[in-house]
């Protein structure tokens, strides 16, 4: 397993580079989702305005 | 030629119920996909006889240089048809691609720079191909900073289409660097003449790899152009049965 981990010296490279790659696969998805959360939000309150106009 | 469907796509209440029926399958595939790829490009495929297990990168890299140049290409496409024809949700499909876009971009840099300091003894040349994608990357950033600079949606639209636009001259660029000029980067490993100059043991990581982004660009695209599409609704009835639904389902 530490074999595995320290990828013959290159560990620290390979290691941060797919931290990076994957870190930002999840970043994506966090923000899709509060972006899709807010504008639902926002609409709400929009809506809510023009029934109480 | 039937263009009902194509015109379909252009209805909001069809795009957003369409694109959130959908979202989810390609994610699931993506993470499938990203598992198989991961496991073969970290423990499957043998070390590289020159590069040893620094070559492994490749597996993040090479998909999120594909994907950065794939989604500019998407978005300058939608961007035109938004232009040409005036169909706002092709408006709101390039806006949805430039955050990944950009993350991608950013993440092929970086993935690059980290990859090039054992390989080439430095992170960073002032080099063809690294110069012409790290445009790539100002131009994301900028059609980025366009859209929310302008106020008047109609006109963030128009604005950035014609910026999306004309940033497409770099995709041809960054493809072609490594064969145009004296480059530092190695040339192309897939997409060759004489087909791939990898063997199978070590490509079918990498195709996977492309695969699960692939998947991945899309519903990541479809989440946020539903955003969009929301943000562009009036307030029509169908906007309220669907976020009734919404609330109900939270």
């Amino acid at each position: 397993m530490s074999a595995f981990l320290e990828m013959y010296g290159y560990g620290a490279y390979v290691w941060s580079a797919y931290a990076i790659a994957i870190g930002g696969l999840l970043l994506n998805v966090w923000m899709a989702r509060r972006q899709l959360r807010l504008a639902r939000e926002e609409a709400r309150r929009r809506i809510a305005m023009q029934e109480h106009s | 030629m039937n263009w009902v469907w194509f015109h379909r796509f252009g209805s909001p209440p069809y795009f957003y119920r369409f694109a959130g029926r959908w979202a989810p399958w390609f994610m699931g595939i993506a993470v499938v996909l990203l598992a198989v790829g991961l496991y073969g490009g970290l423990v499957v495929a043998p070390a590289d006889y020159f590069q040893s297990d620094a070559f492994r990168i490749i597996y993040v890299h090479v998909p999120s240089a594909y994907l950065s140049l794939m989604t500019y290409t998407w978005m300058a496409l939608a961007a035109a048809i938004g232009l040409i024809w005036r169909i706002k949700i092709c408006h709101a499909i390039a806006a949805a691609c430039a955050p990944a876009g950009a993350s991608f971009t950013a993440v092929s840099l970086a993935t690059g720079m980290i990859w090039g300091q054992p390989t080439w003894g430095t992170y960073w040349v002032w080099d063809p191909r690294l110069v012409s994608q790290l445009f790539v990357l100002f131009f994301f950033l900028g059609y980025i900073a366009l859209r929310g600079a302008i106020e008047d949606r109609d006109r963030a639209d128009r604005a950035s289409a014609v910026l999306a636009i004309v940033g497409v001259i770099n995709v041809p660029i960054v493809h072609f660097s490594v064969d145009w000029w004296r480059s530092l980067h190695q040339g192309p490993t897939l997409m060759r003449a004489d087909g791939p100059s990898m063997p199978m043991s070590m490509a079918w990581p990498l195709l996977v790899m492309i695969g699960a982004y692939t998947f991945y660009f899309v519903a990541i695209m479809l989440m946020r152009a539903r955003a969009e599409v929301l943000r562009r609704e009036r307030g029509g009835a169908w906007l309220r049965e669907e976020l009734a639904r919404a609330g109900a389902a939270a």
